[in-house]
């Protein structure tokens, strides 16, 4: 790996007794798309501010740009772009003001910032709602907004908290082609997400982060294949009969997990696992074969579901 | 917020489109929403015009002695503010619970909305809200009755008749209040109630006698709601009858039938449509 | 496209960055306070022509009930001069607290809540302390210009006497800004709201209003009731408006007192607020 833009030993984060981010070892490149997959509460956002230099760390070592946040906060954030979970443009002013002001938080000189204003609002696709108010703006719209916002002072890495949270699928993929984009150009992303289709879309490598720690760490084809089979077949048999069910199932396919309302059957071949389940006379009410995703690898690594 | 969820898809027949008989639901669900709010704002209301009374009655009082009435009478300065005061305060209250509190309802918390959605008619909700604030400014008058009677400032027995027409004052005011509140849109407009209340709490005779003024500006004044009922309180807590006190009543008789007929005509435009 | 087609696709040197990092903060950390307050200032736009407005009909409607009709009742003046010329700096310094009131109240919590722009401010390189000195700057510059009309509008009514009058308007921003201060050290500890702003009004500004010198002397009150205007920063700033717009006499070392009581008051509040600042946004 050429040198890190992001360098975090042993980066620890407590608030009182309660530990959100314990003693976890990362490192980004320059011009990756870096993930922190997990669960709400798993310390992924108190991650992004440290790496984002607005908190301090309890713990351990980070370095962002090769320079410590503790010392040079500010100098770290005018390399950043930030776009945090929640969106928290300025929304007495108007679209393109949110975009002005902001650039001049970097000290740039005004007909510079107006002059990327101007692009990045075409790249958001907002240019025909310059003068609106930021209230009459969609959640998708707001969303791309904030990212343009991060974008004014053309940051070495763009740091993203939940980007597409709380908005509808077309809201969504117009953002993930926007973001894609970006890392074409080569910005470096650093992105939290607990979708794991975002995740697969967007990230080159990811960690997967559960109660502050890092469980598995991989490109997500990698962490598929290390901790999930090929396929996975789902089975319902009724909701008070699948746990009644799984038992007569152990030795069909590789592993078995066992939800409240469904199996999941891993196998490299599905389809062969359902003749086996029909052959054992076990008749599921439905049955789904599908390829195994990121959110089978936290299952796995976790026990627990992503989204809960 | 007793009332608003549960009933939104209540699409049963109305009694009356306009008034249900169920004020009462309406008043039910304002003691609930104030006992859940902070006691202390409340209570806190009550201390405005002692303040300005401890300041102005005694402070500003004793560089001026005493002050003639309309009726010619000379009173101690602060015998002559706090009936003002009172007026003032019963306008103040009326107002805010019917401007900035009903604002807030009718445009963020979308309470009547869900309120109309059920049996309730505009004119329950009008009459509700007005109960709440007149129930809230006769529990500051009283309060400030009693400081008035302990300073002494209460030179005869109709002192008594002021708490009534503390709730005719209100009752004036919240209703007119309700009906120009609701073509407010933003609440830069609303800034703009505050400061046309500002002249008219200065001027209308309530820490000096209007007769200051040159006589055209003192119709003026004449012709504002405040300046009536700061007249009829002081002329019952200082004892001096007159007729003009029957023109100060009927001023608020007819202020208040103007407002509840603009305001229900309001709320039908508004919610009815 | 562009400003984006800038961003270098290269990857430079871990040093490289550092450097770049460095070249890029400088002027953030030197300017930081101005932005802030630029923004603020921006974000006044939307309300300017109301606020103009009402910073022209204020001091009349106050100097017409006050200054005429409360005078009519005290011809003999207060302390040998009329009683307008008595109450105009009061005026003044009332007109500079209720600004910084009003600004250092709602608008601070909704910095951290309804529009969270702290924390975006933070985010760029805007450090806490910065955000803070940002918002006191365009409180100051409110308050100059509004109580500057002020003061014009009173030069109208003809209630200068002294030539040094015009230092009132400083008396008066000092005020606010003392009183901004320190109000906006316990406004940016507000998480929840629980109708804190309606106490601090009437528990707080609306007896500084009253009790501070401001109406009437104040030594007019009873002893009891006067050390509340010892601790007021209204009463001091209304005081050392006096002595500059009508020559109040009053001991040098009494002058100095109020003076440096308003800066104690604004330099504490300030720290205070900085350390609020920096515990919110550093979570």
């Amino acid at each position: 790996m050429p040198h890190p833009v992001i360098s975090a030993r042993q980066l620890t984060k407590t608030y009182g007794d309660f530990t959100a981010v314990d003693a976890i070892d990362f490192d980004v490149a320059p011009g990756e798309s870096f993930g922190l997959l997990g669960p709400n509460g798993a310390g992924k956002s108190t991650t992004m501010r440290m790496v984002g230099a607005v908190s301090t760390r309890t713990g351990g070592e980070l370095s962002i740009l090769g320079l410590d946040p503790n010392q040079h906060g500010p100098d770290i954030r005018s390399q950043l772009g930030v776009v945090p979970q929640q969106d928290n443009l300025d929304q007495e002013l108007r679209v393109r003001d949110n975009l002005l002001v902001y650039g001049r938080y970097f000290g740039l000189p005004r007909k510079v910032i107006a002059e990327r204003a101007d692009s990045l609002l075409e790249f958001a696709q907002l240019t025909d709602r310059a003068k609106a108010k930021v209230d009459d703006l969609s959640g998708g719209m707001k969303r791309r907004l904030t990212i343009a916002r991060a974008l004014i002072n053309e940051p070495r890495i763009l740091l993203l908290d939940e980007p597409t949270t709380g908005l509808d699928p077309q809201a969504r993929h117009i953002l993930w082609d926007r973001l894609f984009r970006l890392k074409e150009r080569g910005t470096t992303l650093v992105l939290t997400t607990h979708y794991m289709d975002e995740a697969e879309q967007l990230c080159d490598r990811l960690v997967v982060v559960d109660k502050g720690r890092i469980m598995a760490e991989g490109s997500p084809a990698a962490l598929i294949r290390e901790y999930s089979s090929k396929e996975v077949l789902e089975v319902r048999f009724g909701s008070d009969k699948n746990a009644e069910a799984a038992l007569s199932l152990a030795g069909v396919g590789e592993r078995l997990e066992v939800l409240p309302d469904r199996i999941l059957v891993y196998s490299d071949n599905g389809e062969a696992a359902l003749e086996a389940i029909t052959r054992l006379g076990l008749e599921p009410i439905t049955s789904l074969v599908r390829r195994s995703s990121l959110e089978d690898v936290f299952l796995r690594l976790t026990g627990r579901s992503l989204i809960e | 917020m007793t009332a608003t969820t549960s009933t939104e898809q209540d699409f049963a027949p109305r009694r009356s489109a306009l008034y249900a008989g169920n004020t009462r639901a309406v008043i039910h669900r304002g003691f609930l929403a104030t006992r859940s709010t902070n006691g202390l704002v409340v209570l806190s209301g009550f201390f405005e015009p002692v303040f300005y009374l401890l300041s102005l009655g005694i402070g500003f009082g004793a560089l001026v002695g005493t002050v003639q009435t309309s009726t010619g009478q000379e009173v101690p300065y602060a015998a002559f503010i706090a009936p003002a005061l009172l007026a003032v305060s019963a306008m103040n209250g009326a107002v805010y619970d019917s401007t900035w509190n009903v604002f807030f309802k009718l445009n963020y918390s979308r309470l009547y909305h869900g309120m109309l959605a059920t049996s309730l008619g505009p004119l329950d909700v009008a009459l509700g809200e007005i109960f709440l604030a007149l129930v809230r400014g006769a529990m500051y008058a009283v309060g400030f009755m009693v400081i008035m009677q302990v300073f002494g400032l209460n030179l005869a027995w109709t002192a008594l008749l002021a708490l009534p027409a503390v709730l005719l004052i209100a009752f004036g005011f919240a209703s007119l209040g309700m009906a120009i509140t609701s073509y407010m849109k933003t609440f830069n407009q609303m800034d703009w109630i505050a400061f046309i209340m500002l002249p008219m709490f200065l001027f209308s005779a309530t820490f000096y006698p209007i007769t200051v003024y040159p006589e055209a500006i003192q119709w003026v004044i004449q012709a504002l709601p405040l300046w009536h009922g700061v007249e009829l309180v002081r002329g019952l807590t200082t004892g001096a009858l007159s007729p003009m006190m029957l023109v100060h009543v009927g001023y608020y008789l007819v202020m208040i039938g103007i407002g509840i007929v603009f305001t229900t005509s309001r709320l039908r435009a508004l919610f009815l449509k | 496209m562009s400003a984006l087609d800038q961003t270098p696709a290269a990857p430079l040197t871990a040093q490289t960055d550092a450097e770049r990092a460095l070249a890029a903060g400088i002027a953030p950390r030197r300017w930081g306070s101005w932005y802030v307050a630029e923004h603020r200032l921006r974000g006044m736009k939307g309300y300017l022509p109301d606020a103009i407005f009402q910073s022209f009909g204020n001091p009349l409607i106050y100097l017409f009930a006050l200054g005429v009709g409360l005078a009519s009742l005290v011809p003999q003046g207060v302390g040998g001069v009329s009683y307008l010329q008595f109450v105009a700096p009061a005026l003044m310094a009332t007109a500079a607290m209720t600004i910084a009131a009003n600004e250092t109240s709602y608008p601070i919590m909704a910095g951290f809540k309804w529009n969270p722009i702290f924390f975006a401010m933070n985010a760029a390189p805007i450090s806490p302390a910065q955000i803070v000195n940002g918002t006191m700057i365009q409180l100051a510059i409110r308050i100059v210009v509004t109580v500057a009309i002020y003061f014009g509008i009173i030069i109208l009514f003809g209630a200068v006497p002294s030539p040094a009058g015009w230092v009132a308007i400083f008396a008066a921003t000092l005020t606010g800004l003392a009183i901004g201060a320190a109000q906006a050290s316990y406004t940016s500890t507000i998480t929840e709201d629980k109708g804190q702003m309606a106490m601090l009004q009437r528990f707080a500004i609306t007896p500084l209003f009253l009790f501070s010198g401001t109406f009437f002397p104040l030594e007019q009150l009873p002893l009891w009731l006067q050390p509340l205007g010892w601790a007021s920063p209204l009463w001091h700033g209304t005081e050392l408006g006096r002595v500059f717009s009508y020559g109040l006499q009053e001991p040098l070392w009494l002058t100095v007192t109020h003076v440096g009581y308003l800066v104690v008051l604004f330099a504490v509040g300030l720290w205070a607020t900085h350390r609020h600042f920096a515990r919110r946004l550093n979570k």
